[in-house]
């Protein structure tokens, strides 16, 4: 699953229009995932310039 | 709010504000929704604009222009400079802008001509019926509700979600998407009319570094890599803060910036039933420099006439709005994008040596003109041993 480290988004949405399953979305300054939509392929994690999105495996 | 427009723009940067101010001078409804609660902030730009582009739209205003640029340097990995200047070239470079007041001042002017702006309010689905967009479902603080249109106006920047929702795909591939960090740094020494790009595998592979002026003593420094690149410890962030470690430890950073930057061709198709997408939705921003300000004011405005046609004939359809689609792909800035996507392809191919060579081949040379085009016909000519590796390029240039 995603985790998004909250004290390290910079909210850009840069991560958004990489998702391949339009799951992320940034609402002002809050991003959101859907969690029923993301397939957890980590790509958002290589677009975000300050590394605050993580793929882990906790359910 | 009223619940129908003629045109409902989704956005409230440079090219929403272009495509509300010019639907409103033609007489028609416009209406911008921008999910921010303010226009222009936060900033997610280097801010740099040409002078030509801009003053086609309005004249320059000391209010939000930061810096006047008369010289452009290309330093290369192992520190050659190419050095562009106004004075020696006889043509002009460009801006920096403040876009916390220049977003001000454009939203300022649709809302002059008479269109309807609401802030925070965001776009939460389209409204579709039988196949063509009618509108969008908004929110603000919490309550929803329709505005029906007669053209959707999608101009909600790299995100793009709004032609996504529409069926439209603006996903970017992560060679395709910059991730970008940038500092507003104050109190150190620059040049105040210069902007400098630093290239180079150690300063932001595949992309560039930009120390773009601000004022006396301030620029906009910012690193821009693709996403397909950054990984822990090697992001846009880290890149940017061990420059300025080693160049400017002293500065003080007064803001900070971060976003992405689509580099990729653009959309396939900018048209659908009742729906128009501009700007960096898009994906009409110069895959060389990344800039997208001056082209989302193009498409904008472009946009904003084909629909006002469109509405008058009563026929709102992709085809009656496919004029906007083929007019900006033949236009001066589209037959741009389209070489300088392809130059941009080649460049990510070259090595530091070979970007040096390139580099030291044309140092020293006095251009009569400051365009990608002039620096790369000079490279061209002065590299007749790279004359095959260069042929693809210089087929590139049509």
């Amino acid at each position: 699953m995603l985790t998004i480290h909250r004290e390290i988004c910079g909210y850009c949405g840069a991560c958004v229009s990489v998702c391949p399953e339009g799951a992320l979305e940034l609402v002002d300054a809050y991003l959101t995932v859907d969690t029923g939509a993301c397939i957890g392929c980590g790509l958002c994690t290589k677009a975000c310039p300050l590394g605050a999105l993580e793929v882990t495996d906790e359910e | 709010m009223k619940s129908e427009y003629d045109i409902l723009v989704i956005g409230g940067g440079p090219g929403g504000a272009l495509a509300a101010w010019t639907a409103a001078k033609a007489g028609l409804s416009a209406c911008i929704i921008e999910k921010r609660p303010a226009i222009g902030a936060p900033v997610r730009c280097a801010e740099g604009i040409g002078k030509e582009l801009l003053k086609e739209f309005m004249e320059p205003d000391p209010r939000w222009i930061s810096a006047d640029i008369q010289r452009a340097r290309i330093v290369a990995p192992d520190g050659t400079s190419i050095a562009l200047d106004e004075g020696r070239a006889g043509t002009e470079v460009g801006y920096v802008l403040d876009r916390k007041f220049f977003d001000r001042e454009l939203v300022w002017k649709a809302s002059e001509a008479g269109a309807d702006v609401f802030v925070k309010t965001r776009a939460v689905a389209p409204i579709i019926e039988e196949g063509r967009v009618c509108g969008a479902t908004v929110e603000f603080c919490g309550k929803r509700c329709d505005i029906r249109a007669k053209v959707t106006i999608a101009a909600d920047g790299v995100e793009s979600k709004f032609a996504r929702w529409c069926g439209i795909d603006t996903t970017l591939p992560l060679r395709e998407m910059m991730s970008c960090a940038q500092y507003l740094v104050t109190g150190i020494d620059i040049d105040p009319h210069s902007n400098d790009f630093y290239l180079g595998e150690e300063v932001a592979p595949q992309g560039y570094l930009w120390v773009f002026a601000k004022g006396e003593r301030s620029a906009n420094i910012g690193v821009g890599i693709p996403a397909s690149k950054s990984k822990p410890g090697m992001r846009a962030k880290d890149y940017l803060d061990r420059f300025m470690k080693e160049r400017y430890p002293d500065g003080r950073i007064i803001e900070c910036v971060f976003g992405g930057d689509p580099v990729s061709r653009p959309l396939s198709c900018t048209v659908a039933d009742g729906l128009m997408i501009v700007g960096d939705a898009a994906r009409v921003v110069d895959p060389i420099t990344g800039g997208g300000i001056g082209n989302a004011m193009i498409t904008g405005r472009m946009a904003a006439e084909v629909a006002a046609k469109a509405i008058a004939t009563g026929d709102t359809s992709k085809a009656a709005l496919m004029p906007y689609d083929e007019g900006w792909r033949s236009s001066k800035m589209g037959r741009t994008l389209e070489r300088n996507y392809r130059v941009k392809e080649y460049f990510i191919t070259l090595s530091d040596e070979k970007m040096n060579t390139l580099a030291r081949s044309i140092e020293g040379i006095n251009f009569s003109e400051i365009t990608v085009m002039a620096l790369l016909k000079e490279i061209i000519k002065r590299n007749p041993k790279l004359l095959l590796e260069l042929k693809h390029l210089k087929d590139s240039l049509g």
